[in-house]
């Protein structure tokens, strides 16, 4: 893991000014775009092949079914222009000058790039924070003599006027967020994408995350895309497809604030071009460096070596869609974590990371001078497990703070050497507790999109923290089973590949133990004399989530009747922990996130301590009081150490949950 | 029976043709009966006037041209084989190919079109494609150590028997090495670096249906393990003896049984005895003015027994049918006793057909001993073509189209870029060299039919940009055929091995079966430090109403490895897993034999697997066909 963050350092040094780059007449374009009009042209003569099985299923007329994908295929498809694409390089190029102070690309990366297009069509797949992920992606890939991807965008862009076309004309098409139940659309897509990709006319971009993830944390990947550009493999239709992760990270989000208030549940507006004017008021400010970090391209062949059995497409023709099958499901989802993982180890941090991590498990403030010496002890530790750091070499680390605190200063106040999250651009006059609380939230939220980044550096050796803290003994298997429990309650949190337990476990093991936590004996595990400190920290990465998971849950306990519909789930809780707030009995503003209570109750309607039943048109909440109860249990058993015989019942519920 | 269908050797020798089959004319039959002679007049009013030979049945000649050196018998094969065969390699002892002092190769022999002659651009491309040197030199051992051949484990009141039933019976070494081995690479690689494995304990030549139940019968008495030996051409291990079996083993050479009973001029029939060759069986019958048609690649050697043990298929299909489409009548003895139908209906519905339990079966049952098979009238006419195509995709688009309309000659190859590079030289204007590939054609009928049919063809060639490159280029094509193999040991001689492989696949996957197999075989052969790009190439040699049957040439210069066997055959064992993956059989023709075992489970399912290993345990409980092919 060391010698990782000492590579790390070294391939930043190899990273290249992109502002300072001259845009210039790009070759590869222009030859790829050229087969691209005759593409639609060309995809709709497929229709009839697609329309036909769906047809049959329907009972409609062909050439009904035929005309409805036509339409479809006109929501959908893409007009990529080289004149269009010409002018948003030319528009963003002047827009990341003023936004950011540079772009900072790994070359290596786009020579790898470049070699993977040659060999074998290419997918891309970059982490998703911002509307910038995209746009930057195409105005890189320009920039680099690369053929331009297409991407799939959410329908949601296309309503934006103008834009819209826009974006369809520089190579977006664009899906419904969802369509589960139409399966014409899904016929016309899927082979939309797949002629695409088989035909090599250009590389196929997508968000494995699905979505913006409003908390800088990865979100659970989605497998729908994923199957579709492994399928001419799995088919036979391609010798292979090179999917390459990429990591985009900013030093700061443009659509921070306006995260924070989503999650705290202020709807999101609905994009629309005037709202992007507006946000022109953001290229005024100040957004530090962005980071595309282009992976090392992931053969599908070697990837499904030994688990898929190919010779399972041989007895339908290849052109019917098929649904995956149960191994090649789990294969899928198998795959799209490791992807996330691969983003998430390749995402550069930035040193406000580290400090944002600090500021808020003090919400009381820091003086300046212990932050500088915390926040170089945890560089250190974020190096030793491997992080991605991009700490400026020859800076004093006082400055380094400094120069961090003052990009984020709308976050802080800082006086007389004490700095504080809190609230700088409110309201003069404070109207309410609630406002107030809620303002204060949107900080602390604000905050920890940044402390989320680096989570998953902490996150193994934070749940064996928890696990040591919580567990009867010292014993192995007991820490173990701790562990391996909320590792599972927290699935839906993290990133954490499905069946990974052991390995998980025992890199958390290492990884302390070579930093001289612990002690990992044979059926023991114990903690160094030095470990203490580490251990605390490590503990508080995840006491937001502990809290927050126990909030929820002490509300499906406690406040729960027999016909909470899921609609009403999210505004209830958010009521319930605001109240708690404010009767100051609970600290922890993170439990306000819209997002963890998703998550939290995604985690209990896994371990079926809530059930969902369908009545009428309403989804209500069956809460399992019991189960919920002792599941809350043994997650306070962590912070509080009172309950101490919950433990056990609640490992037995676990046990018959699961 | 062994016989490996066939065209996997065919191929190598493309250039050079089998003389041996169709041009001989001279008579053989030495029988007087009044029938015969009325089948010989007959024959001569089918057979051209003399002077007309030379133009109209060109054709057959030039794919047959030497025919074998002494007149034909009626029992063309000596028992001593290695007498006339090399015991280390393809074909005859006195046709291979060589790099005279000069550098340039020749073909040695009087048999083939290409014998005799120097072949100067050969060295050119040997020594490109697999980046071999002739100063690299690889020689086989020259002669058989008779040291090496473990002595027989004999079963002395079996022979006895054998013997006093008047039965031929041989312990000599190299009779018991000669049919030890088909023709895969790691069998000959083996023989040519003098290393014998285990090897049949007992050579008996029977020589008539009688002769084989006697032997059964004494087999099973005795426990005695049988496997039955036609042509030895098997590509698939099938004539591997396995090494478990602690029995003695007695290779069962059908070599004598060659004779043709009868031939019924009213159904068009003719009754063979199963040990007979293909060259010879097709040579008599011309003789009397007929043929079978049935003509995979290796029919200089490959024997009747042999087609139905394997299911072979001939080139000429398309007219005459595979093995399957061929017999009428099959008799085969088994430890049970003979099996055979009651009559000779052309088709029945009594349940399963039992050919099926026969065809395809490797020599696990019993021993075919005779067979009724379907013959024809020598057509009139034949006529070669051939057709460049700008590049391999557009090719199989043509063939597919011509499978469509069922238009398709007797025969219609399509090789991809890199055959065409070996076999041709030519330049055609507008094509891309590194792209264009050739199909080439084989008409047969009337002659006015053949010329409507030859432009039916051509017209939809035409569609798909190919373009018509003429009667010599495409006979060129299966006269390359049938030296193919010749050219392996030749490439054994200078660290070049290879082997072909085939599949049948459904149209819509040709190409992209084509691709991924070729793709593979060369990335395998780099992760496995193969030093030289390998030569993986293909070609689709016939079509079918759902789909193709498609051939991979595989090759390379194995200087640098310590194992070279080991390193071909993990190619050819992720080659076909890839095959298989992209909806490719387990084979067309040649066979599973114990080189394709571990995957016929996967290919016809458990239950498959357990019908065919019920019918096994019902004919021969005592496991005396003891070769473990195929179950």
């Amino acid at each position: 893991m060391a010698s990782r963050a000492l590579y790390s350092v070294s391939v930043l040094q190899h990273f290249c000014m992109l502002s300072d780059k001259i845009l210039h007449a790009c070759n590869t374009c222009s030859v790829n775009l050229s087969l691209l009009p005759s593409f639609n042209i060309f995809f709709r003569g497929n229709i009839k092949h697609i329309s036909c099985p769906v047809s049959s299923e329907s009972g409609d007329s062909t050439e009904c079914v035929a005309e409805e994908a036509s339409l479809i295929l006109d929501e959908m498809a893409h007009r990529l222009q080289l004149s269009t694409v010409r002018f948003f390089v030319f528009t963003l190029s002047k827009a990341f000058k003023r936004l950011f102070r540079s772009v900072c690309v790994n070359e290596e990366g786009i020579q790898r790039l470049q070699q993977a297009v040659q060999e074998h069509p290419v997918v891309l797949l970059p982490s998703h924070r911002s509307y910038m992920d995209f746009l930057m992606m195409s105005y890189l890939l320009y920039m680099y003599d690369l053929p331009l991807p297409v991407i799939a965008a959410g329908m949601d862009f296309m309503s934006m006027k103008f834009v819209g076309e826009m974006l369809r004309m520089s190579g977006a098409f664009f899906i419904r967020r969802s369509f589960g139940g139409d399966k014409l659309y899904w016929a016309v897509f899927s082979e939309y994408v797949k002629t695409m990709l088989r035909n090599g006319y250009a590389p196929i971009e997508f968000f494995l995350e699905g979505t913006r993830s409003r908390t800088c944390k990865s979100l659970t990947p989605k497998t729908g895309l994923l199957n579709i550009v492994m399928e001419p493999f799995f088919k036979g239709e391609l010798f292979d497809v090179n999917l390459v992760p990429v990591s985009i990270s900013y030093e700061r989000i443009l659509e921070e604030s306006l995260y924070a208030r989503e999650l705290l549940g202020i709807p999101k507006p609905k994009e629309s071009t005037s709202g992007l004017l507006k946000a022109r008021r953001v290229l005024s400010e100040d957004y530090g460096s962005m980071y595309v970090y282009f992976g090392h391209p992931v053969s599908v062949r070697s990837l499904t070596e030994g688990k898929i059995t190919r010779s399972q497409y041989n007895l339908l023709p290849r052109c019917i869609p098929q649904k995956p099958s149960a191994d090649t499901h789990e294969f899928l989802n198998d795959a799209a974590f490791r992807l996330v993982r691969i983003q998430e180890e390749n995402m550069v941090l930035k040193p406000w990371v580290l400090i944002a991590t600090l500021l808020l498990q003090n919400p009381d403030g820091m003086d300046l001078s212990s932050l500088a010496e915390q926040t170089d002890w945890l560089r250190h530790l974020a190096l030793a497990f491997g992080a991605y750091l991009d700490w400026p070499d020859h800076e004093a680390c006082s400055e380094v703070i400094s120069c961090s605190l003052a990009l984020h200063r709308h976050l802080l106040s800082v006086s007389a050497g004490h700095v504080q999250l809190s609230v700088t651009d409110a309201p003069q006059v404070e109207s309410t507790p609630e406002e107030a609380v809620f303002h204060q939230a949107v900080v602390v939220l604000s905050c920890a999109s940044y402390r989320n980044q680096i989570l998953h550096v902490f996150l193994r050796p934070a749940l064996l923290a928890v696990a040591m803290q919580s567990a009867n003994s010292n014993r192995k298997d007991d820490v173990y089973n701790c562990f391996n429990f909320l590792r599972n309650m927290f699935s839906n949190e993290f990133i954490l590949c499905p069946g990974d337990s052991v390995q998980d476990f025992e890199e958390a093991c290492y990884l302390l133990m070579k930093r001289g936590v612990l002690q990992v004996l044979e059926h023991e595990i114990v903690m160094s004399a030095s470990g203490h400190s580490t251990l605390a920290f490590l503990s508080s990465v995840l006491d937001p989530f502990l809290q927050g998971y126990q909030v929820v849950s002490r509300y499906l306990c406690e406040e729960t009747n027999e016909n909470l519909t899921e609609k009403e789930f999210i505004p209830a809780v958010r009521n319930f922990a605001l109240k708690l707030i404010l009767a100051g009995r609970l600290k922890c503003y993170e439990a306000l996130s819209s997002d963890l209570q998703k998550n939290a109750l995604a985690a209990f309607l896994r371990l079926k301590a809530v059930r969902k039943v369908k009545v009428g048109d309403q989804v209500t909440l069956k809460v399992n009081k019991i189960a919920v109860n002792s599941l809350e249990d043994t997650l306070g058993k962590s912070d509080v150490t009172s309950h101490q015989n919950s433990w056990c019942s609640s490992m037995a519920m676990f046990e018959i949950a699961i | 029976m062994t016989g490996r269908g066939c065209d996997l050797h065919q191929s190598p020798a493309e250039s050079l043709t089998s003389d041996s089959k169709h041009g001989s004319s001279m008579a053989s039959s030495s029988s007087s009966s009044s029938a015969q002679q009325r089948l010989r007049i007959i024959a001569g009013h089918l057979q051209k006037r003399p002077e007309d030979e030379n133009a109209s049945v060109a054709a057959q000649e030039c794919k047959a041209e030497a025919p074998r050196s002494e007149p034909s018998s009626a029992t063309p094969v000596p028992r001593r084989r290695q007498e006339i065969m090399k015991w280390n390699g393809w074909g005859y002892s006195d046709s291979r190919f060589l790099f005279n002092k000069k550098g340039q190769a020749e073909f040695t022999g009087k048999r083939y079109r290409l014998s005799g002659l120097i072949l100067p651009s050969l060295k050119d491309w040997f020594e490109g494609t697999f980046g071999a040197n002739l100063q690299h030199r690889s020689p086989a051992t020259p002669s058989l150590n008779l040291s090496a051949v473990a002595p027989p484990n004999l079963n002395q009141p079996f022979v006895e028997d054998l013997k006093a039933a008047g039965l031929t019976v041989s312990h000599d070494p190299e009779d018991r090495v000669f049919r030890a081995h088909g023709h895969c690479l790691h069998e000959v690689f083996a023989l040519r670096e003098g290393r014998i494995g285990r090897v049949p304990d007992t050579v008996v030549w029977p020589s008539c249906h009688s002769d084989v139940e006697k032997i059964v019968e004494l087999a099973c008495e005795h426990n005695v393990c049988l496997i039955p030996y036609g042509g030895g051409t098997s590509v698939s291990s099938a004539l591997e003896c396995p090494r478990e079996e602690s029995r003695s083993i007695v290779s069962l050479d059908t070599s004598q049984m060659s004779r043709i009973l009868w031939i019924d001029e009213k159904n068009l029939t003719a009754h063979v005895e199963a040990g007979i060759i293909g060259q010879d069986l097709e040579r008599q019958l011309n003789e009397r003015g007929f043929c079978t048609g049935h003509e995979p690649d290796s029919m200089e050697f490959s024997s009747l027994g042999g087609w139905v043990a394997t299911r072979a298929s001939g080139m000429k299909k398309n007219i005459y049918g595979n093995i399957e489409d061929l017999v009428v009548h099959i008799k085969m003895v088994t430890p049970r006793g003979v099996i055979e139908k009651s009559c000779l209906g052309p088709r029945m519905s009594t349940g399963p057909d039992i050919h099926h339990f026969i065809l395809g079966s490797e020599g696990t049952l019993g021993v075919v001993t005779e067979v009724t098979l379907k013959i024809r009238p020598i057509p009139e006419y034949q006529k070669y073509g051939s057709v460049v195509f700008p590049n391999f995709q557009q090719g199989v688009a043509c063939l597919r189209e011509v499978a469509r309309q069922r238009c398709a000659p007797a025969s219609i190859r399509l090789m991809d870029n890199e055959q065409f590079q070996f076999g041709y030289r030519s330049q055609f204007k507008g094509f891309d060299p590194q792209h264009l590939c050739v199909a080439t054609l084989l008409f047969e009928g009337d002659r006015g039919k053949v010329l409507q049919h030859e432009k039916q063809v051509y017209d939809i060639a035409a569609k798909f940009g190919g373009l018509a490159a003429g009667e010599d280029n495409g006979q060129r094509g299966y006269m390359l055929t049938f030296v193919i193999a010749y050219l392996r040991d030749l490439g054994m001689d200078y660290y070049v091995i290879g082997e072909s492989f085939e599949t049948s696949v459904p149209w819509d996957r040709v190409l992209d079966l084509c691709r991924n197999v070729k793709e593979r075989i060369v990335r395998e052969c780099k992760e496995r430090g193969v030093q030289f790009p390998p030569l993986s190439t293909s070609r689709v040699t016939q079509t079918y109403d759902a789909g193709a049957c498609v051939y991979f040439y595989f090759a390379f210069n194995y200087r640098g490895l310590s194992d070279p066997v080991h390193v071909y055959e993990q190619v050819e064992h992720a080659a076909r897993e890839e095959i298989l993956a992209n909806g490719g059989s387990l084979s067309h023709h040649h066979g599973v034999g114990k080189l394709r075992k571990e995957w016929m489970k996967e290919s016809v399912s458990g239950v498959g697997l357990g019908m065919l290993k019920s019918v096994k345990e019902y004919v021969d409980p005592q496991n005396i066909f003891g070769n473990r092919n195929l179950l």
